[in-house]
């Protein structure tokens, strides 16, 4: 399917909450939501016929100095297209909905988002971090990240 | 054995300590040559027997390990050491790392240690375990060096070494062996 296409469906069935296509000509272009929607949107996504985005490639977290965003890559097995969805978030409060219960498979993309960029998925099914361990302080990706001088005693 | 204060010390001027069975000085009275020859070698056979079964914890935590599992199989074969790998600490005299350690895996590294039997011997494997490698710099995840953590007696430089360095590694760490004193006094 087209990317416009999709993007005038998404359009027509949830309004304001489709900001805009971005990335036309890239593989795959994707769509802007507002992060509040995303689940809904990702429910459509995936349960719609003519679309069937049953799988969620890859989720990531984005840091654009001023603001966050979550980017999504979902891929249809069914009718072999793929698209890209993004929410953008704002610095002092990142968190949106999770969609673990869409796509299972986005339980540990988000836990990796949520342990180096610190962004909150409300709802999730078991949000702690995944890559570095419990008691680490900070989330290193974001790019005001400072460095701890020690670690457990251990020079870092 | 009697303690008699000449055992420990170095044999003088004479044959080398590495010959096995040589006669080194004068029996001490009281007791036969054989005694006395057994003393003064049973450093010497205590030393080679550890550093002919050099069982070594498997510890590979990146790419090198790799190279290390190449060392071990049969193109390399470290068995003529023998060196064999162990899969548990408590039955290992040496700890191979090989590859990065993170700060998240430091504990467990000290951990393994403190569980393998005395006396055991540490080769850092590759620039990762040496001083932190390719992640030397601005990396918040990764320790610069095994040695912050364990003591270790052979480095072997590479990214990673290649496993003829591996095993020139652990004959030198044969050497060291075969040079520490276990009987009387502590060279
Ligand atoms: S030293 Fe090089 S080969 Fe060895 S673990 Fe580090 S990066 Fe990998």
């Amino acid at each position: 399917m087209e990317a416009q296409v999709l993007f005038d469906t998404l359009k027509g069935k949830f309004g304001d909450a489709v900001v805009e296509l971005q990335g036309e000509g890239c593989s795959p272009a994707f769509v802007v939501v507002a992060p509040a929607s995303v689940q809904e949107i990702a429910r459509f996504l995936r349960d719609d016929p003519a679309l069937s985005f049953d799988s969620l490639m890859c989720l990531s977290g984005v840091d654009y100095k001023e603001k966050f965003a979550v980017a999504y890559h979902l891929h249809s097995m069914k009718h072999r297209h793929a698209i890209g969805m993004k929410a953008f978030l704002p610095r002092e409060t990142p968190s949106l909905p999770t969609v673990d219960d869409v796509w299972p498979a986005a339980n540990f993309h988000e836990r990796e988002a949520f342990d180096l960029f610190g962004i909150v998925f409300e709802g999730s099914k078991d949000l702690r971090r995944i890559l570095l361990p419990e008691d680490w302080e900070g989330h290193p990706l974001r790019k005001d990240y400072k460095y701890p001088d020690f670690y457990h005693g251990i020079k870092v | 054995m009697s303690p008699d204060p000449a055992h420990g010390q170095p044999p003088g001027p004479g044959p080398p300590p590495a010959a096995p069975l040589a006669h080194g000085s004068a029996p001490s009275p009281g007791l036969g040559p054989e005694a006395h020859v057994m003393v003064g070698n049973a450093d010497l056979f205590v030393n080679w027997s550890r550093k002919s079964s050099l069982w070594y914890l498997l510890f590979a935590t990146a790419c090198c390990g790799i190279e290390l599992m190449q060392a071990g199989a049969s193109r390399y074969d470290m068995d003529r050491f023998g060196a064999v790998f162990r899969a548990t600490p408590r039955q290992s005299d040496l700890m191979l790392v090989a590859g990065t350690i993170t700060h998240k895996m430091a504990d467990r590294v000290k951990r393994l240690y403190d569980q393998m039997p005395e006396p055991k011997y540490v080769i850092s494997m590759g620039s990762c375990a040496n001083t932190g490698g390719p992640f030397y710099k601005d990396s918040y995840c990764v320790v610069k060096g095994v040695d912050l953590l364990i003591p270790v007696d052979v480095y072997i430089p590479g990214c990673p070494p290649r496993p003829e360095a591996l095993i020139d590694g652990i004959m030198s760490l044969q050497k060291i062996i075969m040079r520490k004193k276990n009987f009387g006094a502590k060279a």
